[in-house]
């Protein structure tokens, strides 16, 4: 289906992909429920359903063995083995060396401001609780990103507060066999704002502008974009999953120029975590915010409000969408541009209805 | 350009150099004198020589004067080094003062040199400040970035109309290399800088909330790419600066100094009780600094000198502190210390508990 300018047309019944993930490989129950249809729960590792048969569901491996453990000891011995305690000093003996490292200067940061050290000692753990288990964030296709080299990632955004981005970068950190870093580029605003913006300076973020960019991904980055900004993170909730305008597709130009592939990412989960009813344009002026949303819990429950919903997350990284073939020129070439802005749009769209059609319910 | 190299006679280079009572001038202009290349070294100055120089000739004038016309003339210098800026209002005697001696005095300085026919060669010292600090700027400025606002008063706005005579002066005459190098914030075991005197502030006052980038430059480096512009040919604008960059409050911490954040807001109260005491600005130009920070992209210096700058910022800063001019408040040893001594007593804790 590719047409003689190179732009593809992708039709929604010739390449849609099978109902679900198809890299995970997993089956769904299929037995007749009472009401005759079939049942669409997915297998478990066993091969069991949860729901058809319930009976097979093992506990959780650690808190098992523990259990276990424990039983063939006895209660009065002591639940902690010495390999445990050997574990927990390490554990005390590295938070102390940090501090250490974190009182005296001794670390490195990039010309971008970015702080491994710190990253990956506080925000990642600080994030991986709600990756784990507030969202239970399963993602497929992480071997669509390479392992070395440039490559941009181009993702949706959504979720009022921008956990989306977060959430990807641990998701490619921890599941991608090369733990790489993402560096995200974030709105001007994020760096203006007081302790935010030195916060996402550490943390890898650097401003969306083309120089950055394409600075980053010739240096052999894994840089990561959401085009929609502002448009995305704070639409309707009735508006979810409704990609906005690409920007101007300069995300587009920045890939071509470095050659670099774009890799699509759809998130699904993170429209649901602060439902915007609506968003109060006089307040948001007087506050300088691109918007001030008024969502399901916020600001109904007062501080609870600020905890986000359970949303169920899956993180789809697409096939990369090679550039490299074009050559640095073609970056000058509007209409090429748009095109290709297009196709990404599209292709990102198409991924999140074929996770939404996949999924069970929105928490689970 | 073998005609500048070997210009006259028996004719060695002759160098000028402005602002010879700073620090970096005194130390290029001990390096010219080492360099049997050189002629002729002389400096320009109203205040005497910091460094102990033997061949150069020091001329008292101040740059508005005909008189260096005069010199520039009688001396028949190959190559003039401007390194007269004055980053402070407090050493020239008022804000206004130093606006005459910057601006005026590198206006006179390029009009003498465009009509001294032997100048061949112009090496400007800049300052990467005149890209100011933006939360919208890239991480890295290039040489061809424009500024988001033009600076109206202050250093910068100086500096900025001091590159402005330059670029003229290079339209003027384009048979002369001009090289104007725009420095990061000097630091070294033998500078004293508006940065260097903030740094060694007892507490550190930060902006409450932001934590700036800093890119510095050993005065190591400086002087040597100052040496290379003078002796070699490299037209244009560079930026200068060590690799690397470093928070403010990682600078405070390598320092053993505790910072003290201050909101925004109050930057003008603090300065107003900071100032008399420890000549320290946090108004105008340094207060978005301190807020949004600033490093400058040096790959064009390093490929067109072909000089990797020895120290990194990090390194440039370490080196500052080990000349032990500043004392730390809270030493490292206490801070190693405390981590042995905390990392065995969880040790027997947790061995008495097995």
């Amino acid at each position: 289906m590719t047409d003689h300018r190179g732009a593809e047309v992708i039709s929604l019944d010739e390449r849609r992909r099978p109902l679900g993930p198809v890299d995970s490989g997993r089956q769904r129950c299929q037995k007749l429920r009472a009401d005759g249809s079939p049942c669409r729960l997915y297998l478990d590792e066993e091969g069991r359903c949860r729901v058809c048969e319930p009976t097979g569901r093992a506990a959780h491996p650690s808190s098992g063995d523990r259990r276990a453990r424990r039983d063939r000891l006895g209660p009065d011995l002591p639940i902690l083995s010495d390999r445990d305690l050997a574990d927990l000093e390490q554990a005390v003996r590295g938070v102390l060396a940090f501090t250490r490292r974190r009182l005296t200067g001794d670390y490195d940061v990039d010309d971008y401001g970015f702080d491994r050290d710190f990253t990956e000692q506080v925000v990642m753990p600080l994030a991986r609780p709600l990756y784990q288990r507030w969202w239970r964030i399963r993602t497929d296709g992480i071997h669509n990103i390479p392992d070395s080299g440039g490559a941009l990632l181009v993702a949706n955004h959504a979720g009022t507060v921008p956990f989306d981005a977060i959430m990807t970068k641990l998701a490619v950190f921890d599941e991608h066999p090369a733990h790489r870093h993402v560096r995200e580029l974030a709105a001007d605003l994020v760096m203006k704002v007081p302790l935010l913006g030195p916060m996402a300076r550490k943390s890898g973020n650097t401003l969306a502008n083309g120089e950055d960019a394409v600075r980053l991904l010739g240096s052999g980055e894994l840089v990561g974009v959401w085009p929609e900004g502002f448009k995305g993170i704070g639409k309707a909730y009735r508006d979810r999953y409704k990609l906005q305008r690409f920007g101007r597709g300069g995300f587009v130009e920045v890939a071509i120029r470095t050659g670099v592939p774009i890799v699509p990412v759809a998130t699904i989960g993170s429209e649901e975590i602060f439902p915007i009813v609506a968003n109060v344009k006089p307040l948001a002026r007087i506050l300088g915010l691109p918007y001030f949303p008024i969502t399901w819990q916020f600001p109904l429950l007062g501080p609870l409000g600020l905890v986000p919903l359970p949303s169920k997350w899956v993180i789809e990284f697409g096939e990369p969408i090679p550039t490299a073939h074009l050559g640095p020129d073609a970056a000058d070439d509007p209409m090429l541009v748009f095109e290709m802005t297009d196709r990404v749009r599209d292709t990102i769209q198409q991924m999140i209805y074929r996770n939404l059609m996949g999924r069970r319910s929105v928490f689970f | 350009m073998a005609g500048i190299d070997r210009p006259e006679g028996r004719g060695g280079r002759r160098i000028l150099i402005t602002g010879i009572a700073g620090t970096l001038a005194g130390r290029l202009a001990l390096k010219l004198e080492a360099d049997d290349r050189v002629d002729y070294v002389g400096g320009v100055d109203l205040a005497q020589p910091s460094m102990d120089l033997r061949r150069t000739e020091f001329v008292r004038a101040d740059l508005r004067n005909p008189l260096v016309a005069k010199v520039i003339d009688s001396t028949r210098v190959d190559t003039i080094v401007h390194m007269s800026l004055i980053a402070e209002p407090g050493s020239a005697g008022g804000r206004s003062r130093m606006k005459e001696l910057n601006v005026i005095g590198t206006m006179q300085l390029m009009g003498a040199a465009q009509k001294a026919s032997r100048v061949r060669r112009v090496v400007m010292r800049s300052t990467t400040a005149v890209y100011g600090s933006h939360y919208r700027d890239p991480a890295l400025f290039r040489e061809d970035h424009q500024p988001r606002q033009v600076p109206r008063h202050g250093y910068t706005a100086d500096v900025t109309e001091v590159e402005g005579y330059a670029r003229g002066f290079g339209r003027r005459r384009p048979d002369v290399d001009l090289t104007v190098l725009r420095f990061a914030n000097f630091i070294g075991p033998d500078i004293e800088t508006p940065m260097t005197r903030y740094l060694s502030l007892p507490v550190v006052p930060t902006v409450l909330g932001y934590d700036p980038r800093l890119q510095l430059c050993h005065t190591d480096d400086a002087v040597e790419i100052l040496y290379r512009a003078t002796m070699d040919s490299h037209p244009g604008i560079f930026n200068v600066a060590a690799p690397g960059v470093i928070y403010l409050s990682q600078a405070a911490r390598m320092l053993g100094r505790p910072t003290v954040p201050i909101p925004a807001g109050l930057a003008g109260t603090v300065t107003s009780v900071l100032k008399p005491a420890s000549g320290i600005d946090f108004t105008g130009e340094q207060l978005p600094l301190l807020q949004f920070g600033r490093a400058a992209d040096t790959s064009r210096m390093i490929a067109e000198f072909g000089y990797t700058p020895a120290f990194t910022t990090k390194e440039a800063l370490a080196d500052f502190i080990a000349a032990g001019r500043v004392e730390p408040l809270v030493s490292h040893e206490a801070i190693e210390r405390a981590e042995t001594m905390l990392g065995n007593v969880v040790s027997s804790v947790l061995r008495r508990v097995s």
